[in-house]
């Protein structure tokens, strides 16, 4: 694991007498774009919560840049490097861009406590440089967030994990929501990352999307990682066998 | 690099972002003016030209307006604060009781509340310590009971509303403490209650506008979960917010009872539904996130035009309780009305 950003050995998620994840084992190398397919209630997003602190896993292990971390929360996570694009965005509607992206960590102008003058200036340059660096056109930075398109309030939230995430990203199905146009703008925000070599997970339901985007793909299947294919060596209906779960790779999940 | 267009219906939407601070001038506007209009049909006078009327309007609402200043950053984090009124009443008893004169007429006045331990005289610090120290542990309850046990803030300071009520008639038994010292008296002379509700104002926008305090106030109020994802001690801040709004009730119970030279138990009641209705007429909404002190002090202006424009009109006094309630409501409607129009809108 020299160059792995990200590895889990065991990861294991009960919710109760529910065994939503199952030994989970994975890794993802520096720079790498990987895809996280599987049906509703297959253990995707469940692994994702698990990785960012999100939740507690039952068991296992997990280790990032290098170091065994136990992540008491998303803030720890996002501390030691890891942006999470959630599927309800996390962004406060009634705040502008620059707000939104310096959410929890303003640059501040003069330190007098919870009452420190922000820098205004400055944060609102850093928001032009991170949409200009990630490709988001938004008309004016100074509207609420309420104000925006679906696709444009997506665009902001994968801006503000671009612009903090020094090691990884992980993206909870981005487009679902969004139409056509709108989906092409985030796929090409993801693009744009791959281009500088920030790795990513992208969870997804959209296979044309996954080959478009990404080096590896993963599925999961009642909880259980049943297969780990490189883009080049499957195909859709390949992939499509193993979400339903005619094909595994995990002998320990085969067939169920 | 990614080309990001955005269609024109996206622009055009985003170009034609209409501050609620202008909707309230505007309201300012056309009330004062019916009121003008309706002056000289009923009077055959002037309501707007005459400056009596307009000292006395900003001089009545100064004292709900420092308590509106409060309640504005409450609402918009998304709760509500009954209890501003409540407090008012208790802060003007207890901290005038720290405020009373040795002598009145020449005589010994042997009624001072802390005539045996000698507690007269005492120099206005005592006094305003007092009343807000008070005004900051009620707001600290409000504030932890509302973050820490998740009860929502319409009941938690529904509760203090009662318990500060209760604390202003346990005071004196329901006697009223008079007889200030001068110094205690100059909070309330003259302009001094406007000058003293401008400060507040003033500086409450700034913190609003260009603090940490301010933007982690409407991102509570905005998306209380993404502002915790982001780093934010969202328990924290809001027992912050509900301490400054405790202070500020007291502020201006303490101004309230200078002014009056009197205080007694029963003060304050309603005022904190009068310093509601004056953010939620101002566009503070309701729902949290959105709102500004600007806003809170046109909704002033708009609600203490009403009130003396049915009192130049001669309206009955309980007619114009009837209207302030009506007043209330339609406010809240229109605040309603407003999110369902955005939510449609998308």
């Amino acid at each position: 694991m020299a160059n792995a950003i990200l590895k889990t050995e065991g990861l294991t998620k009960h919710y109760g007498g529910v065994h939503a994840l199952q030994n989970a084992d994975f890794e993802l190398q520096a720079g790498e774009h990987v895809a996280i397919v599987g049906d509703n209630g297959a253990g995707k997003s469940t692994f994702v919560r698990q990785i960012t602190g999100v939740e507690q896993r039952t068991s296992g292990k997990i280790w990032f840049d290098g170091q065994e971390v136990n992540f008491a929360g998303p803030l720890d996570a996002r501390e030691a490097g890891m942006e999470c694009v959630f599927q309800n965005l996390a962004l406060a509607d009634d705040l502008d861009v620059p707000s939104n992206l310096f959410l929890g960590r303003e640059i501040i102008k003069f330190n007098l406590g919870p009452f420190s003058i922000l820098d205004r200036k400055a944060m609102r340059k850093a928001t032009e440089e991170g949409l200009k660096r990630t490709g988001v056109k938004i008309p004016k930075l100074d509207n609420a967030i309420r104000h925006m398109s679906g696709g444009q309030r997506q665009c902001v939230a994968i801006a503000r994990s671009a612009s903090f995430a020094s090691k990884l990203i992980i993206m909870d199905e981005p487009t679902a929501a969004l139409g056509v146009q709108e989906t092409a703008q985030v796929e090409n925000i993801i693009k744009s990352l791959k281009s500088q070599g920030i790795p990513l997970i992208l969870i997804s339901h959209n296979l044309r999307q996954v080959f478009d985007l990404v080096d590896r793909i993963v599925v999961f299947r009642r909880g259980h990682l049943v297969a780990n294919l490189n883009k080049t060596e499957t195909d859709g209906n390949d992939i499509v066998s193993y979400i339903t779960g005619v094909k595994s790779q995990n002998k320990n999940a085969a067939y169920i | 690099m990614a080309d990001s267009a955005i269609n024109a219906t996206q622009d055009e939407r985003q170009a034609r972002v209409w501050p609620q601070e202008l909707n309230a001038l505007l309201g300012l506007i056309s009330i004062a003016l019916v009121f003008e209009a309706l002056a000289w049909i009923v009077r055959d006078r002037t309501f707007l030209g005459n400056p009596q009327i307009l000292r006395i309007m900003i001089l009545q609402v100064a004292v709900v307006g420092i308590i509106a200043v409060g309640v504005t950053q409450v609402i918009i984090t998304g709760g509500i604060d009954l209890s501003s009124g409540s407090i008012v009443g208790a802060t003007a008893i207890i901290a005038t009781s720290f405020a009373q004169m040795s002598t009145r007429n020449g005589q010994d006045f042997t009624d001072a509340v802390f005539w045996e331990q000698g507690w007269v005289d005492l120099p206005l610090i005592i006094p305003l310590a007092v009343g807000l120290a008070m005004g900051l542990i009620a707001g600290l309850i409000n504030g932890a009971l509302i973050a820490y046990t998740k009860i929502p803030p319409f009941i938690a300071t529904l509760g203090m509303m009662v318990s500060a009520r209760g604390v202003a008639n346990w005071w004196t038994k329901g006697e009223a403490v008079s007889n200030p010292t001068e110094t205690f008296t100059m909070l309330g002379a003259g302009f001094t209650p406007v000058l003293i509700f401008a400060g507040v104002a003033i500086l409450f926008q700034l913190i609003l506008t260009y603090t940490l305090y301010g933007k982690h106030t409407y991102a509570i109020g905005s998306n209380p979960d993404a502002a915790r994802m982001s780093g934010i001690n969202v328990e924290k801040h809001l027992v912050l917010v509900y301490a400054i709004a405790g202070m500020l009730a007291a502020l201006a119970g303490l101004v309230a009872a200078s002014r009056q030279l009197t205080a007694q138990a029963g003060m304050g009641v309603m005022y904190e539904l009068d310093a509601i209705a004056m953010a939620v007429i101002g566009g503070v909404s309701l729902v949290g996130g959105r709102g500004s002190i600007i806003g809170t002090f046109l909704g002033m202006l708009i609600f203490g035009t009403i009130i003396s424009g049915f009192t130049f009109l001669q309206v009955d006094a309980y007619y114009q309780e009837m209207i302030k309630g009506a007043i209330i409501v339609a406010a809240v409607v229109a605040d309603v009305w407003r999110q369902k129009r955005r939510a449609m809108r998308g």
